[in-house]
């Protein structure tokens, strides 16, 4: 019998075969090309979501400014908060876990490569069904969290919730499939050796980020699909008329949302917990309770969905538990905050602009975290909530913290993902400008909150004495737009002219500096066997009795380079196929049910040739036809 | 999807295989969607007396659905003898088992037709009330779960023609098929229990105006 | 010294925003939403608690990036320096400042939990009732002991508890009077309470706080404290029954404000009674082009209309009814009402003046 590989797998289309252009990229299962795509399209989505913040800021820099009409700019926030959260800092992150987890731990690629394409394309396509509503007459205008019954047909009436709702859902399924993958991954896949304790800072904090998608986002799934229902199906869930009662919505989303913070914050800290020991030149100080605080955060992060409900009338039981859980949330934070310090204290500590980004993450966290203890006040919280004291906290955490932190890895690993090093210089530059910008922009935003100045106003009058710290504010916006000129002038410059990095430049400590950069495409030649912690600073340094680090001779075992032939996963048309399937059938619901049914079927067809398809193809050879 | 690909058997750091692993954490996700689910059927269920008077007691009819309760349990029965023969490599054996499970999972199908149909034709749609909404989405993603499995067990009915190496040689794949018939099963129980049983338990029908 | 330059800016932006935050408290703008000018018990306590929390932070924010910037100087790296110690840990320390953060937050937990049971509910126990009712874009108030509706500007005596209760007709609103007290939300099929007592006599700003649709930044509010003897009469002065005008452009504003349909959506007859609301209300959701608008019978007695954004004058007022979207775009009025939106009913600059003397006259 012909093999069912070749009935089935080459129903479709013949296995791609091609190295090089867009088709290679597009049916691409190698983790660190995915990677990259994550990578480029966040940044894309980065530029967006600024420009979006750009229009608000213009708006308000003057009392009754008419840059923007009401309409428009509750377009802009939602859209704003939403691009910045979903389509910038999780598919950022999700880049360093493609790019490097499986480097870290030692591993050829993820564990189910061709689901981690899947989960890129469904990113990719999510983020586009959710923008293409700006050119389809209405983007959604509810905030962020679209608190119902505003989002009921009653009130929103358009499509511009339901692409919301359609755009999350599809998102949805690609964290969910991401995390999946990598936690299959980080258990399964470790280089002979690697126990969890061994395991990087950064692994250990995908994990916990992995961990937390995987139980949030269904309930976010339930939640907007029971909003879809009452948009779609004339269901009862949130129709007020019907006796609902809206704030569980909130209970739901929050329940979600909380647990989401920690998705975004997590990645940064893992990131600054490699860069901070590698220019310290000394390992992380108490590994085990920066790697327990994070299992506590995540844990605790589960407690605490009410903070953002302290002014919709739960009571004082309710209000002092969450209060309290919320605050001691600071404890395994802070633990962490001390250690990095810690780190750092004794060190040899070396100014490279990942360090500069590292450190002021630490700093501008530090704000955020406390004006986070600040609304955990629940009462002095009522004066705040809502008002652009949130906005600063929101920024100082999202900003400050996430957004540093992966401008801290994306200078670090740089010359590991492209094999050239980033201008220093400018570096250096674009972060002094981004982080003096960051501060003129939110920092005055304080003030603003205290002030009574309510968020998501799209104007104020001039007799509220708002005008000074407003306009102040956009200014900042400026510095940030300049910052991120020179960060892409940089990248262009040195794409071309940039200095060769080779594989280690940093002195690192981690596998990832034991291959050459840019890495081949099997990763390691030889898997590595792990002994210790800092597993490749272990193969380059042994200590002297004082703990200090004596160089080792590099001896005969660095025979690198052994011309097996190393046998990868064959690129598959499948998972951008299935990606295009479901995409579909959700942009069915939106405009015609036949584009549903058709998605349906092309999801069906991707998903038998996908199972049908050896993940890796046969050797073939002349005679096999079929590949 | 992870239905039947024949990857070359990987070492891996704990011993379970990648797939299996796959499986539970996609499961775990499933108890969270299926848990929100039954929360919001639990806050909304004594609401109907707001509308419309059709609440639980008024419709569910637990003989007929323990009827079904019973198929479904039997099909799990059926799916643990599929593994097993499977593991055996008892092709035959396979075959009948993983039909019967299949047909199964058909028959509770459609007893929840049935139902629907019945409450339907009682007046209660997925539109009357807020019992209805969280009744008709509660049972009806369930329902999705089973159609999802049945389509499943059937394609390795189908594949145990023409690609016997897939369920026998590596007995995985049935295996995974099981773990995730059985996840269903077990959350109907509890959807039997929270929404049928507790349901009714102490109510009278009254039908408000 | 080299190394030292990047850290400058460090040092300098603290200083900067300590500076800042000082001109902030001492010399600022007059702010009519300001939290820290509270003129309450409530909004007071909320405050205390406040700086409390802010000064612990700002020690802790002086300590920790003290240390850190400490560590980035001290030991930053210097030419020709041995490589660092390999230190991976001090168990001591790192109880210490597990400990240390958890004690501080205990201080604060407990205040935190005392104030919230503290101001759960007013001390005295006969308060002034009043029901606040949110609309899509402004706020009701209604005085059930005295039989009062009005709108937008809500008028309390000095000295003496209000307590308030909270509904809303459509979508999340919230009630804030930042002066007065902190936000309560008004959320419907939800009855909250809230309370609060102003300590001397004023106009206090309030807002809508929760984003409740396209108008929300134009959802204002006023609370007018006033003396007990000048809250009695204004009471009175509510309580007593309509006015009608006798003669001139007021009464022929009588005549176009139920020609042109006005009187589907405002009440100019006292109070609006519950089944009028409902029927409103259920209307609206059922689509028609009605929808239930401010109370008017007392109208020239506020100070401010359509959601407190604009002073109640003639000239506003003309504006207001010329085109109402553009003073307060997206607000039911101007969707909705037949004057706005059938040609036929089209208000003439005639009808305008006419409506204006005729609102006016509703003291
Ligand atoms: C990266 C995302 C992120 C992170 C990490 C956090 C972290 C925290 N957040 Fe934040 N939060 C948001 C993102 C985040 N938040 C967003 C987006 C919103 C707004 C949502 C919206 O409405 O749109 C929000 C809103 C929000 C609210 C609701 C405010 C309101 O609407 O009324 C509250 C209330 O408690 C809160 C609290 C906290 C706390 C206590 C922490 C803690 O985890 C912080 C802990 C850290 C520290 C405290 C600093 C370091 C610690 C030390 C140096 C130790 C010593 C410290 C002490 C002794 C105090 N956050
Ligand atoms: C990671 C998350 C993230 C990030 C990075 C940002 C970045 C920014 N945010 Fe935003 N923000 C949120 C998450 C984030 N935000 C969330 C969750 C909300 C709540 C939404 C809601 O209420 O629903 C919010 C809300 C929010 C508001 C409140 C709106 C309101 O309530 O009315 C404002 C107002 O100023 C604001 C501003 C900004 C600005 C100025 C930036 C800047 O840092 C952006 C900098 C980027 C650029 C400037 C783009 C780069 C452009 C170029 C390179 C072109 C050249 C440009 C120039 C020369 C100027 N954000
Ligand atoms: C469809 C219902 C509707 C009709 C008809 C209508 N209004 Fe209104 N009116 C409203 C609503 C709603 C508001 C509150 C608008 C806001 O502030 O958002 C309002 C506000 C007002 C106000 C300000 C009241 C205050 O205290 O804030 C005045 C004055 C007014 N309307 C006059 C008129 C006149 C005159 C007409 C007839 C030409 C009219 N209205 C017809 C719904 C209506
Ligand atoms: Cu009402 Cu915002
Ligand atoms: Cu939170």
């Amino acid at each position: 019998m012909a093999t069912a590989n070749q009935m089935l797998g080459g129903v479709l289309a013949k296995r791609p075969v091609s190295a090089t252009g867009v088709m290679s990229w597009i049916t691409t299962i190698d983790h660190k090309r995915i990677g990259i795509l994550y990578g480029v399209t966040a940044f894309i989505f980065f530029i967006l979501g600024g420009v979006e913040a750009l229009l608000m800021r213009l708006q308000l820099s003057s009392p009754e400014a008419g840059v923007v009409s009401a309409e428009v700019y509750s377009q802009m926030f939602t859209m704003h908060g939403t691009t910045m959260i979903f389509l910038v800092v999780m598919p950022m992150g999700a880049a360093f876990f493609n790019f490097m987890i499986p480097l870290m731990i030692g591993a050829r690629d993820v564990a189910f490569p061709r689901l981690n394409a899947f989960s890129y394309w469904t990113f990719l396509f999510g983020a586009i069904l959710l923008n293409v509503s700006f050119l389809t007459g209405g983007a959604p205008n509810v905030g962020w969290f679209g608190y119902s019954p505003l989002t009921n047909d009653t009130f929103a009436i358009g499509r511009g919730v339901d692409y919301w709702i359609l755009g999350l859902q599809v998102l949805g399924i690609s964290s969910l499939a991401a995390a999946f993958n990598f936690i299959v991954t980080i258990i399964n896949m470790r280089a002979p050796g690697m126990s969890m304790m061994k395991l990087p800072v950064f692994v250990w904090m995908t994990l916990i980020v992995s961990f937390l998608l995987v139980l949030a986002f269904p309930v976010l799934t339930v939640a907007i699909t029971l909003l879809l229902f009452d948009r779609l199906f004339g269901t009862a869930f949130f129709d007020t008329g019907a006796g609902a009662n809206p704030l569980i919505w909130q209970h739901f989303f929050w329940a979600f949302g909380h647990p989401e913070v920690y998705i975004l914050i997590l990645p940064a800290m893992g990131i600054v917990s490699e860069v901070l020991p590698v220019f310290s030149k000394k390992p992380l100080f108490g590994y085990t309770v920066v790697v327990f605080s994070g299992v506590l955060i995540g844990l605790m992060g589960w407690g605490v969905w009410s903070h953002h409900m302290f002014t919709v009338g739960l009571g004082p039981v309710a209000n002092s538990a969450f209060a309290l859980i919320t605050m001691f949330i600071a404890v395994p934070t802070g633990i962490k905050i001390f250690n990095w310090i810690g780190t750092m204290w004794g060190g040899s500590v070396k100014f490279t602009t990942a360090m500069l980004f590292a450190i002021g993450f630490i700093a501008m966290f530090i704000i955020g975290g406390l004006s986070g203890v600040m609304h955990a006040v629940a009462p002095s919280d009522t004066q705040q909530s809502d008002t652009y004291f949130v906005v600063a906290h929101l920024h100082y955490v999202l900003f400050g913290g996430s957004i540093l932190g992966l401008f801290a890895g994306i200078y670090y690993w740089w010359p590991k993902i492209t094999g050239r090093l980033l201008n220093e210089l400018m570096g250096k530059a674009q972060f002094w400008l981004f982080f003096i910008g960051f501060n003129v922009t939110f920092f005055p935003m304080h003030f603003l909150g205290m002030d009574g100045m309510p968020r998501r106003v799209y104007t104020y009058s001039a007799d509220q004495g708002w005008e000074f710290w407003n306009a102040f504010s956009t200014v900042g916006v400026f510095l940030i737009g300049i910052s991120l000129i020179l960060f892409i002038h940089n990248v262009i410059h040195t794409n071309r002219k940039g200095e060769r990095a080779g594989n280690d430049p940093w002195n690192g400590r981690t596998l990832e500096w034991s291959i050459p950069s840019p890495p081949p495409e099997y990763n390691f030649a030889v898997i590595p066997t792990v002994k210790d912690r800092d597993a490749y600073w272990a193969e380059k340094y042994s200590e002297d009795p004082d703990g200090r680090p004596i160089p080792k001779v590099q001896g005969a075992a660095q025979a690198e380079e052994k011309p097996v032939k190393i046998h990868m996963p064959t690129p598959s048309y499948y998972p951008v196929l299935l990606a295009a399937g479901l995409t579909l059938i959700a942009g069915g619901l939106l405009s015609h049910i036949s584009v549903s049914v058709i998605g349906g079927i092309v999801s069906l067809a991707a998903i038998y040739s996908w199972a049908f398809e050896p993940a890796t193809a046969p050797e073939s050879t002349p005679s096999d036809g079929a590949y | 999807m992870a239905a039947a690909t024949h990857e070359p058997e990987h070492h891996t750091s704990t011993g379970l295989n990648h797939r299996k692993l796959l499986m539970w954490t996609f499961l775990g996700s499933e108890c969270l969607f299926f848990g929100s689910l039954i929360a919001t059927h639990m806050i909304n269920r004594n609401k109907a007396e707001l509308l419309h008077g059709l609440s639980p007691a008024c419709v569910l009819d637990i003989p007929i659905t323990s009827a079904s309760t019973f198929v479904l349990l039997m099909s799990s029965v059926a799916m643990v003898l599929a593994v097993a023969a499977s593991e055996r490599s008892d092709l035959k054996q396979l075959r009948i088992w993983l039909f019967s499970t299949a047909f199964l999972g058909t028959i509770f199908l459609g007893f929840q037709v049935y139902e629907f149909s019945a409450f339907v034709n009682e007046g209660l749609t997925i539109g009357t009330n807020l019992f209805g909404s969280t009744f008709f989405t509660l049972t009806g993603f369930h329902g999705v779960h089973v159609t999802v499995g049945v389509i499943w067990i059937l394609s390795m009915l189908a594949t145990s023609f023409f690609r016997k190496d897939l369920v026998t040689g590596d007995p995985l794949n049935i295996d995974i098929t099981g773990l995730y018939w059985h996840f269903v099963d077990i959350v109907w129980i509890v959807i039997f229990t929270v929404v049928y049983l507790v349901g009714v338990f102490g109510l009278n029908c009254v039908e408000a105006a | 010294m080299l190394r030292r330059r990047p850290l400058l800016p460090h040092w300098l932006l603290i200083a900067a925003c300590l500076s800042l935050l000082l001109l902030l408290i001492s010399c600022t703008p007059s702010h009519p939403q300001s939290t820290f000018d509270a003129a309450g018990p409530v909004s007071r306590s909320q405050l205390n608690l406040f700086w409390v929390i802010f000064w612990a932070s700002l020690g802790v924010f002086v300590v920790v990036v003290g240390a850190l910037l400490y560590s980035v100087v001290r030991f930053r790296e210097k030419p020709g320096q041995a490589m660092p110690t390999q230190v991976h840990g001090n168990r001591k320390l790192e109880i210490a400042w597990t400990v240390a953060p958890a004690l501080l937050l205990g201080a604060i937990a407990v205040m935190t939990v005392q104030t919230l049971f503290e101001l759960e509910d007013p001390p005295s126990d006969n308060p002034l009732q009043v029901r606040v009712v949110a609309h899509q874009w402004w706020f009701e108030a209604i005085y059930p002991e005295y039989n009062v509706t009005t709108a937008n500007e809500i008028n309390v005596p000095v000295g003496r508890d209000v307590s308030f209760t909270l509904d809303s007709e459509d979508v999340i609103h919230s009630f804030w009077v930042p002066k007065l007290s902190g936000k309560m939300d008004v959320i419907p099929n939800v009855t909250n309470a809230t309370w609060f007592r102003a300590d001397e006599a004023g106009v206090f700003y309030g807002q809508c706080a929760e984003f409740c649709g396209v108008a929300h930044a134009l959802m204002k509010f006023r609370v007018v404290a006033q003396p007990p003897e000048e809250f009695e009469q204004w009471l009175a002065a509510q309580q007593a029954p309509a006015r009608t005008p006798t003669e001139g452009a007021a009464l022929a504003g009588q005549t176009v404000f139920s020609a042109k349909g006005c009187i589907v959506c405002h009440t100019v007859t006292g109070p609006d009674t519950e089944a009028l609301r409902a029927s409103r209300n259920r209307g609206f959701l059922d689509g028609q082009p009605l929808t239930h608008g401010p109370n008017l019978t007392h109208f020239a007695s506020r100070g401010s209309f359509a959601g407190s954004i604009m002073e109640t004058d003639d000239e506003n007022l003309a504006a207001w009814l010329r085109d109402p979207e553009q003073v307060k775009p997206g607000n039911r009025m101007s969707r909705l009402a037949a004057a706005f939106n059938d040609p036929a009913l089209e208000l003439s600059e005639s009808d305008i003046s006419a409506l204006v003397a005729y609102l006016q006259s509703l003291e």
